[in-house]
């Protein structure tokens, strides 16, 4: 019998349920295996005593009705957790204990799961990378050098190296689907208002959405199942019945028109990427979808669109991060003093960097030039997407332009590491659902994600073509654990 | 109304100025819970107990908006017969400060929830329309106490998410008794409407006043500077008063007045620059990702329109057209809610002029006396009721009827008991006054021959000695009548 | 440079955050790149086009007016820097 923690999410919940092993073995399992990936360097913090002891006291009752009965899952640390110090990769809030727990890991405990461990990230969610985290880089478990993208990158290696079962991430531009694709592994961004925001450390609010990270595309639907919901508490939650995305997901897709965006062919895009895009393209034949060529005529629009909105609308969230009511504080012989000291030592160079784009582009005399036109770019960015969603019922693209590049290659150049979110980030503009599903290699042996669009709230159908590329691509992670 | 003229100008060397004045006021939205938490918004409470995970901006936290206060301010909208905007926005303010946790309140800026309306003021030289620009609605900070420790600031944030209206006139109020006037009145409506308690003390009722002069027969607005800091009418004034002189001074002097925030010192009677503070404020407004346009329907502005109570306007327009009562006493009774339902409670089943004439008159000298309000007042309506009843129907006469109303101040009795016990019933019966009569003329015969002698002035004399003997429980109406027949 | 070192002091100050010239220098060079990268908006002609307001395609919903967070000064407390048993206290204001 291989490793218990080499078992997907759905096989483990079956098993537990099967009894063909406890809560308890399942366990100490990712314990054991997460606590030899130090090198990886994916977690801020561990909960496994605790976790050991929720298992023990749930082989002891037995409750298999939840979708994740019995299995230990580790969490992006944006996620508010009761009790639990919650960081979002800052020095700003490095003591934070927060006294709630965030709707969406509620909503994983109330399935039967059970918190592992708080998942390292970039600080505040702002990065491509992993390498802003206060906590310090996370390792690529497909190489010692590589980063595993970001911002959810200690949450996608943790997948890929078998360090959780699953987990859920945050995307804000990208944050899910970049890292998936640089790990091998399955990450979908919901639709907008799909899953609760409350109790997630906010990036940018009208950009910001919780998702699954997963081995396979089964495990994604069945994760995404239980973390989303309508909840009163959030204002831009939508009320609308979540799907029964596990049993209606199928690999039949014909008839299904897929749209092929031009604009996505981009300069310089390598070589790889566009065979693996053609592949998808034949996946999909295959499976009886019928391809179309479309045009998304302001795609080229949207990274600069995204660097307005996103840092202004973070520039006014992180506002609260002032050393008054928690988190660090520095000294100062004054309020003024203690703020500014606080907030410079509080916060990072990307952080910062970004704080001050958003305070700029929304400061006197600028909100036209800059805010006010991203907001119109913005809505022809959605136009085109529901223009083209007219005639197909999801878009395919490749899902980042590169494979993982090494530590270090961008950190330097904030431009060239924003243009990693290229594909991404126009999703995010326009609200719509994406997935990343790994689809192929490149010539390194690095995995590679093709991107599934869907339209607002047909989660199904990007969920389903996936398993149809999945099925065909018959990808396989390939990984000797180096790191352990 | 009188025929007197507006005349508030502040005299300088080179001529008459005239002041112009708008005024911002902030209305604590009546409501049991905070604007976008479920805290709760009682005054007076313990430091930070009335605070949620939302007013302090925990990491993660999201407002959802109130929808009673939405209500109160459509139907404030509705008092100040402004236009209400079916489609609104809430926007971030951004700005530091230790009683702001989350870096930036949440309030209205380029689309607020009502538009345009009015104030209407009765001033003794005429009625003035004052124009209202807008209304919206924001969130209250915190507090920041300076005075508890030599090195630190405390910080209670119970006050932090508390729903105000931000009320904003046109710079159309001239003096400091119309702001005194416009105050009051908008207070009034909103005491009406029971959307604000207008409490000052407690500061639910707040302003800021922008300041203005410009030369008499000006049409150009001066530069204006704003008062902050002024929580009674009369410091507002006060600090107008000297702000205006100041600007005149400086203008006469061919000096430059800086548009700023100014600060008003209570105690220095004066007003200092804030700028030093406002040189690093840019707000940096933008709608708030975190909550969607307010889209209000039709249906519901017109279901609050119909809900409405009977404003102090309109009241006193019905007061005057069917009570017959005075444009002055009009104005006072519905000058306050408390005032006027009071009268309305009196004037059940009963003379209203008459009852207009007791409130006015003897109730509210008694008020003033005791410095009471009228809800304070020592004797309920339903008793003051009862006892102008036993006028009109001559159980008692006017004169004992105030005797009556001096022993009710005590407990508010009933003025029936006190007639009752003490036997104060007016005698009514001309057999009874023509015996009482006899014995008064009987008792003077001097004088009733003098009177037949062309003395008449002695008529009134005789009066007294009849309501002496009768112990003032004659009828005077029918003392008057026999008397007469009986010194014939 | 579109953000030279006054306008970079000038925003940091907005932002609240203190900087040394050292890094006053690298923010005008990264910000001034990555704002010469956003001036590719202005090739649009957006003039006739309306902001985008929400991405969601609905009204604000409401709450009832209901109190429920009542009495938690403790939790509030808890995470303060700085405090004493009733108040959050911060270094004195100066005006």
């Amino acid at each position: 019998m291989s490793n218990i923690s080499d078992f997907t999410l759905t096989k483990l919940v079956a098993g537990i349920k099967k009894k063909d092993f406890t809560s308890q073995e399942v366990t100490e399992s990712f314990i054991s295996s997460s606590e030899k990936s130090k090198k990886l360097n994916t977690y801020i913090t561990q909960c496994f005593d605790k976790a050991i002891n929720t298992a023990k006291n749930f082989d002891k009752k037995k409750d298999y009705k939840g979708l994740l009965a019995g299995v230990p899952i580790a969490v992006k640390d944006l996620f508010c957790t009761k009790n639990v110090k919650t960081t979002a990769g800052s020095k700003i809030l490095h003591n934070f204990v927060p006294t709630y727990e965030s709707t969406v890991t509620n909503n994983l405990w109330s399935e039967g799961s059970f918190l592992l461990g708080k998942l390292n990230c970039d600080e505040f969610a702002m990065g491509s990378s992993n390498e802003t985290s206060f906590f310090g880089n996370v390792t690529n478990p497909f190489g010692d050098k590589l980063v595993p993208g970001g911002s959810s990158g200690g949450s996608a290696s943790a997948v890929a190296a078998n360090l959780t079962p699953a987990t859920i991430g945050t995307d804000t531009g990208g944050s899910i689907r970049q890292p998936a694709s640089f790990t091998g592994t399955v990450g979908l961004k919901p639709t907008y208002g799909r899953c609760s925001r409350w109790g997630i450390v906010a990036f940018a609010s009208s950009l910001d959405q919780a998702g699954p990270m997963t081995k396979n595309v089964e495990d994604c639907a069945l994760l995404l199942q239980a973390m989303s919901g309508y909840d009163s508490k959030d204002s831009t939650s939508v009320d609308r019945k979540v799907d029964n995305y596990s049993s209606k997901l199928t690999e039949k897709v014909k008839g299904l028109k897929i749209g092929i965006p031009k604009e996505y062919r981009v300069e310089n895009m390598p070589n790889e990427i566009d065979k693996l895009w053609k592949r998808g393209i034949d996946y999909l034949k295959d499976a009886g979808a019928v391809i179309k060529n479309i045009s998304l005529p302001h795609t080229k629009y949207a990274l600069p669109t995204y660097y307005i909105v996103a840092p202004a609308e973070a520039s006014s969230n992180l506002a609260r991060y002032d050393g008054v009511k928690y988190g660090h504080r520095s000294k100062g012989n004054n309020l003024f003093e203690m703020y500014e000291n606080t907030r410079s030592e509080g916060f990072g160079d990307e952080v910062k960097r970004r704080i001050l784009i958003g305070t700029y582009v929304l400061s006197s005399g600028y909100y036209d030039a800059y805010y006010l036109k991203a907001q119109k770019v913005r809505q022809l960015i959605k136009n085109d997407f529901d223009k083209a969603f007219n005639d197909i019922d999801a878009i395919l693209t490749p899902s980042t332009p590169s494979a993982a590049f090494k530590m270090g290659d961008k950190k330097d150049d904030p431009v060239s590491m924003y243009l990693n979110d290229i594909f991404t980030v126009p999703i995010n503009l326009a609200g719509l659902p994406a997935i990343s599903v790994p689809a192929g290699y490149d010539k390194n042996d690095l995995p590679l994600g093709l991107q599934l669009i869907g339209k607002a709230f047909d989660e199904q159908t990007i969920l389903n073509l996936s398993l149809a590329i999945e099925k065909r691509a018959n990808f396989k992670i390939k990984l000797k654990a180096w790191w352990s | 109304m009188t025929g007197k003229k507006f005349d508030y100008f502040i005299k300088g060397e080179k001529g008459n100025w005239e002041v112009i004045i708008g005024l911002e006021v902030h209305a604590q939205v009546l409501s049991k819970s905070k604007l976008f938490s479920s805290s709760p918004t009682k005054f007076g409470a313990e430091p930070n107990s009335q605070v949620s995970l939302v007013d302090c901006a925990f990491p993660g936290m999201l407002p959802v908006i109130n929808q009673f206060c939405i209500e109160q301010s459509v139907k404030t909208g509705l008092g100040l017969k402004a236009k209400i905007n079916l489609d609104s926005v809430f926007d971030r303010k951004n700005y530091f400060y230790a009683d702001l946790p989350q870096g930036y309140q949440i309030s209205q800026y380029k689309n607020p929830i009502v538009g345009e309306g009015e104030v209407i003021l009765d001033m003794s030289y005429g009625t003035r329309k004052i124009g209202i620009e807008r209304l919206h609605l924001e969130q209250d900070a915190g507090k920041s106490i300076h005075d508890m420790d030599p090195d630190n600031t405390f910080v209670d944030l119970n006050r932090s998410g508390v729903a105000l209206m931000e009320i904003v006139s046109k710079p159309d109020l001239r003096s400091p008794d119309e702001v005194n006037a416009y105050i009051r009145k908008l207070r009034s409506i909103m005491r009406y409407l029971e959307t604000c308690d207008g409490n000052m003390q407690e500061g639910s009722l707040r302003a800021d006043v922008n300041v203005s002069v410009r030369k008499v027969g000006e049409k150009k607005f001066g530069t204006r500077c704003e008062i902050k800091n002024v929580n009674s009418i009369k410091f507002m004034q006060m600090a107008i008063e000297y702000e205006a002189r100041r600007q005149v001074e400086l203008l006469e002097d061919n000096k430059q007045i800086d548009q700023e925030t100014r600060l008003y010192d209570t105690k220095k009677n004066t007003t200092r620059s804030m700028r030093s503070k406002e040189d690093a404020h840019d707000y940096r407004y933008f709608p708030d990702p975190d909550l969607l346009p307010l889209n209000l329907k039709q249906s519901l502005i017109d279901k609050l329109k119909k809900k409405l109570p009977e404003l102090p306007d309109e009241k006193k327009e019905r007061f005057i057209k069917e009570h017959n009562l005075s444009y002055y006493e009009a104005n006072i009774l519905v000058s306050e809610k408390e005032i006027s339902n009071y009268y309305e409670e009196v004037i059940k089943g009963c003379d209203k002029k008459l009852a207009s004439n007791w409130i006015t008159g003897e109730l509210f000298a008694v008020l003033n006396k005791k410095n009471l309000s009228i809800s304070q007042s020592p004797v309920s309506a339903k008793n003051l009721s009862t006892l102008i009843k036993m006028i009109i129907s001559g159980k008692i006469s006017g004169k004992i009827a105030k005797d009556v109303f001096e022993k009710m101040q005590d407990n508010d009795k009933d003025p029936q008991q006190i007639v009752d016990k003490e036997g104060l019933t007016q005698e009514s019966n001309p057999k009874e006054i023509e015996k009482i009569i006899s014995q008064a003329l009987s008792k003077n015969k001097d004088k009733v021959t003098q009177y037949k002698s062309g003395k008449e002035k002695l008529f009134g004399y005789f009066v007294g000695e009849v309501m002496k003997i009768s112990k003032g429980k004659a009828n005077p109406q029918l003392v008057n009548e026999i008397l007469k027949v009986k010194l014939k | 440079m579109l953000i030279d070192k006054d306008t970079v002091k000038h925003i940091a100050k907005l932002a609240r955050i203190s900087l040394d010239e050292k890094k006053i220098n690298n923010l005008s060079k990264d910000l001034s790149s990555i704002m010469e990268f956003i001036e590719k908006l202005n090739e649009l002609n957006t003039e006739k086009t309306v902001p985008l307001t929400s991405i969601i395609n609905a009204s604000l919903r409401s709450r009832k007016d209901e109190v429920s967070d009542e009495k938690i000064r403790d939790q509030i407390l808890k995470n303060s820097p700085e405090k004493n048993e009733e108040f959050f206290v911060v270094p004195k204001v100066i005006e």
